[in-house]
């Protein structure tokens, strides 16, 4: 139910986006979020974008996670 | 791009790793740790990670699938009026959800309007290509939802259109959980999108006063995983704080804008959950100015008489992390997918439902 879909943000228009979902494309309402930029990663519940996704921060916390499950056992 | 950045959150290897880790972190002792969304079940029985835990260390569905957690008597209020003529949207999830005697999808096969949306923002639409047909939609959903619902009330829908407020909020039925005492809770796998909405900070208060560890984590194997090793490393040190698994959609703050809406179209009220008395401050309702679209009012509708479950139902305790759906007699006997009973068997994010369709039982 609570389930959210990241989809790349093609254009704006006004409050709608076109987001591209891995080549299905929808309108998706932006009245959530400010600071929505064409490019940007946006996660999706219910037709509505809840979050920019900040990718940058996904792949040094698994880098980081990663230095530590491989030291002294989670220490 | 998303998809490479996920590819590495199914990472086999890197799900070993956790899994070793979690090994040697584990304490010499029983260890039960809770979750409250209906996609860290599916993540959790689709993947078979609980098969890779040490035997001691279990992990509890809790109330985290809200079609499940709404009251029968909720349900019986959308079907009556349904029966009355009017038109009812809901999301899927709730279409065939047993509530007293029937369900929206049987009141549907009895004739009346009822239909599956994806948003909202359908409903209404329908709404304004009916002007002349009332449209109530049904608005289930945690806080993950509830801020789409009170945009759409904000961008002022037709006045044919109303809503059947039946949103919960997931941190109080926690502190319902810690506080009755019922569940044993360990730490508890905070819910990643409620929480990608209301931030890290309205669990802070659980952590202090039940020393409870916490974290929010994603819905990828390689994230439930971690998160259980970060409650691992907590009961370690000792410590009960809330740490952000899920960083790439999470923010401590959440989504402020979001909040703003919520706190501008709802007030917060005690309201009872299917399987839990009344949690107190853990329901939404409509703000008075915006009454005209609360469906309650505008129609008067009363139930009496609501069922929450039929004889031998357990899904109360299912709901309440108590137990696990194998352990309800009805389980895959005389409820299955095909014909429910409760609710956990009706939604793909029922833990009886997830059970049933990925579970070794």
């Amino acid at each position: 139910m609570c389930l959210a879909i990241p989809g790349k943000v093609l254009k704006i228009e006004g409050q709608v986006a076109a987001v591209d979902f891995g080549g299905a494309r929808r309108e998706v309402k932006l009245d959530l979020l400010r600071n929505v930029h064409e490019g940007d990663y946006v996660l999706v519940h219910a037709g509505y974008a809840i979050q920019v996704l900040d990718e940058a921060m996904a792949k040094e916390i698994l880098s980081s996670w990663e230095e530590v499950t491989r030291g002294e056992g989670g220490a | 791009m998303v998809s490479a950045l996920l590819e590495k959150y199914r990472d086999k290897k890197l799900a070993t790793k956790i899994v070793s880790a979690i090994q040697e972190l584990i304490p010499n002792r029983h260890v039960k740790f809770v979750h409250v969304c209906g996609s860290h079940e599916q993540t959790i029985t689709r993947f078979g990670l609980r098969s890779l835990l040490p035997d001691n260390l279990e992990v509890f569905s809790g109330p985290g699938c809200p079609v499940c957690c709404t009251p029968a008597a909720e349900i019986d209020e959308a079907i009556e009026l349904a029966r009355q003529g009017i038109l009812i949207t809901t999301f899927g999830d709730m279409f065939r959800v047993p509530s007293t005697k029937n369900t929206l999808a049987g009141t549907k096969t009895d004739g009346a309007d009822v239909r599956i949306v994806y948003s909202v923002a359908d409903a209404v639409e329908i709404a304004c290509r009916n002007p002349k047909q009332e449209v109530v939609h049904v608005a289930i959903g945690f806080e993950t939802t509830a801020p789409s619902i009170a945009a759409e009330v904000l961008r002022g829908p037709p006045e044919n259109f109303s809503l059947l407020i039946c949103h919960r909020l997931i941190p109080p039925a926690m502190e319902f959980l810690l506080a009755s005492g019922e569940t044993n809770i360990d730490g508890f796998i905070c819910p990643g999108h409620v929480s990608t909405v209301i931030g890290s900070k309205p669990y802070e208060p659980l952590s202090e006063d039940y020393k409870v560890p916490q974290v929010i984590a994603g819905f990828e194997p390689v994230d439930v995983l971690l998160g259980i090793w970060i409650l691992l490393k907590q009961l370690r040190d000792g410590r009960h704080e809330v740490e952000i698994e899920y960083t790439r959609s999470v923010r401590p703050e959440g989504n402020v804008v979001a909040q703003e809406k919520m706190r501008e179209v709802f007030e917060v009220v005690d309201k009872r959950w299917r399987g839990f008395p009344v949690v107190p401050k853990s329901a939404f309702e409509l703000r008075q100015e915006f009454e005209n679209y609360d469906a309650r009012k505008k129609f008067g509708v009363q139930v009496k008489d609501s069922v929450e479950f039929a004889k031998g139902c357990r899904c109360g305790e299912v709901l309440r992390g108590v137990i696990y759906p194998s352990e309800c007699p009805l389980f895959g006997k005389a409820c299955t997918q095909e014909h429910p009973i409760g609710p956990c068997a009706v939604t793909s994010e029922g833990a009886c439902n997830v059970a049933m369709r990925h579970g070794k039982f």
